[in-house]
């Protein structure tokens, strides 16, 4: 029998496969679909201090591998997500789950963070430093090492709880974003958020999302990812989460060897509501056929 | 909603642009004229969302329009080819909410969804008149389907070539219904919004991503708050969506 499980940041994980926030919503839907029980975490909804609707429509555009989103951070606000979301989740989802959090501004973040640390259910908060699709929050602060030190340092003020960084790939190098968290007191990195992108449609001659704009994810940014978090994991001794194109066991392998300690599945979970049980069920025998008989073992095996 | 893997009985094209696909496989998911189905193709990242025409033991058709490559590989496929298919997604239509005679607008191919809603309605003993609209005759489909159902159709088309000449609402001429169901463009569903009495439904399209309500693609501005046309629609209550 192999060994699934993982351990973050004294949380233990029964696997290391997490959906990714923005392609979960706050999980509860999703049993419906399967016994959401089997799932290592849940990283939910990236939540604001104020509720947004979001960006105006269209929101998606399709691409080889992929898709891009321009969707702009649309949720109930935080104190409506841990008041009437959390509820209906607790219902049907019984293990620790990470609250991702966004802002405007370094007190936005820590009133998120500090309003997520007050439920039992949170055992990780989630700070998104990285949403491509809002303007003057998320990725401003993603893409400047000064102020991901600073969000970081905020958040790390209000909480008790485990404070993961997600960072995005559109910086010249991920090696100082991830410097910063670290130094900004972070106990881990999530990478990588989605990468800028754009398409135009050839009948209107216009971009396809309203927006023009927006956050490219899916199989083929799976390489990037990869190398992103070999990169960081080799720059800091932080955990990490590792984010980015996965569709298989075979990829949460790859990215396990690569430095992660768990892995969020994320647009996988669009196009295949059963994606994460999938790749739950396909671990072990995925596992076997490499001869790995404890994951955790497995962590940065590449370097 | 249920993943299914299902085969094509057939697919033919009913007019320019315009095919009827049937497929076998388990449809028990679809609990509601309106809602849709979810495809995954070959080659393609995101499923194409279909609305459900018509279901019967183990079969479903799809009507639908090639406006896209995806659309277009759809319209190839032969019989026997297996498809996966998420079933039953998004709320559908309310038949209880007609007493006794419904109005049933469609514009295009807003009508397939509109064809299993009729249906319904007469099972249910109601009386039903359709307005179907078209550009011209040579794209009109199921007209004679609508009326064997026992549907008393009217036609429109926008040059005039069949039935009455102009928009489905020029055909909106009485109030002998106690409520009312629409499928099709944006432009005809305002239009019908503003110029129908009383109550009644309207079924949106939108770009999406999922088609389950989970990525939040495809969400609207309502009086009742942010809704995913998705999963809390496509059909909304007249009155509901915000222009």
């Amino acid at each position: 029998m192999v060994k699934t499980a993982v351990e973050l940041c004294g949380i233990k994980l029964d696997n290391p496969v997490i959906p990714a926030s923005g392609t979960f919503g706050f999980g509860y839907e999703f049993a419906e679909f399967y016994d959401i029980n089997i799932l290592g975490s849940i990283s939910l909804k990236g939540s604001t201090k104020e509720a947004r609707f979001g960006n105006p429509t269209p929101r998606i555009a399709e691409c080889p591998a992929g898709l891009i989103n321009s969707v702009g951070l649309q949720n109930p606000g935080i104190d409506e997500a841990v008041n009437k979301e959390y509820p209906l989740l607790a219902k049907v989802y019984k293990k620790p789950v990470i609250q991702n959090i966004s802002g405007f501004s370094v007190e936005e973040f820590a009133y998120c963070a500090a309003k997520a640390s007050e439920s039992d259910m949170v055992g990780i908060i989630e700070v998104n430093v990285s949403c491509p699709n809002v303007h003057g929050g998320g990725a401003a602060f993603g893409t400047d090492p000064d102020r991901i030190y600073e969000v970081t340092r905020a958040v790390r003020e209000v909480t008790s709880k485990p404070v993961f960084v997600k960072l995005s790939p559109n910086v010249t190098d991920i090696k100082i974003m991830a410097k910063a968290c670290a130094a900004g007191g972070a106990d881990g990195i999530t990478l990588i958020n989605t990468l800028s992108g754009m398409r135009i449609d050839l009948k209107t001659r216009k971009p396809v999302v309203k927006m023009k704009a927006g956050g490219y994810s899916g199989a083929g940014v799976f390489p990037i990812a990869l190398k992103m978090v070999y990169d960081v994991y080799e720059t800091v001794t932080l955990p990490i989460m590792g984010v980015g194109g996965i569709t298989s066991a075979r990829d949460v392998v790859e990215m396990m060897l690569a430095g992660a300690t768990a892995v969020q599945i994320g647009t996988a979970n669009l196009i295949d509501p059963y994606a994460c049980k999938t790749i739950i069920e396909q671990l072990p025998s995925v596992m076997e056929s490499y001869k790995i008989d404890d994951l955790s073992k497995i962590i940065g095996g590449a370097h | 909603m249920k993943k299914e893997i299902m085969t094509i009985i057939s697919n033919e094209r009913l007019t320019t642009g315009v095919y009827e696909m049937r497929l076998k496989g388990d449809v028990t998911a679809i609990t509601a004229p309106g809602q849709f189905v979810n495809i995954a193709l070959a080659g393609f990242s995101l499923r194409r969302p279909i609305s459900v025409c018509d279901v019967g033991k183990d079969e479903l058709t799809l009507v639908y329009k090639v406006v896209g490559r995806g659309t277009e590989y759809m319209s190839g496929l032969k019989k026997g080819f297996a498809l996966d298919i998420l079933v039953g997604l998004g709320n559908g239509y309310s038949v209880s909410k007609t007493s006794k005679k419904a109005l049933v607008i469609g514009g295009g191919v807003g009508l397939p969804p509109l064809y299993l809603l009729t249906e319904k309605l007469f099972e249910a003993g109601k009386l039903v008149d359709v307005i179907m609209g078209f550009n011209t005759k040579s794209e009109i489909f199921y007209a004679d389907k609508f009326r064997s159902l026992g549907a008393n159709v009217t036609i429109t088309t926008v040059d005039g070539s069949e039935g009455i000449k102009g928009f489905v609402t020029d055909a909106m001429t009485g109030a002998d219904y106690d409520y009312f169901y629409a499928c099709g463009p944006l432009p005809m569903l305002k239009a019908v919004e503003k110029n129908t009495f009383g109550k009644g439904q309207i079924s949106l399209e939108e770009r999406m991503g999922c088609g389950f309500g989970a990525c939040l693609g495809c969400s609207i501005q309502t009086r009742n708050g942010a809704k995913r046309v998705c999963k809390d629609g496509p059909v909304f209550e007249k009155g509901e969506v915000i222009w």
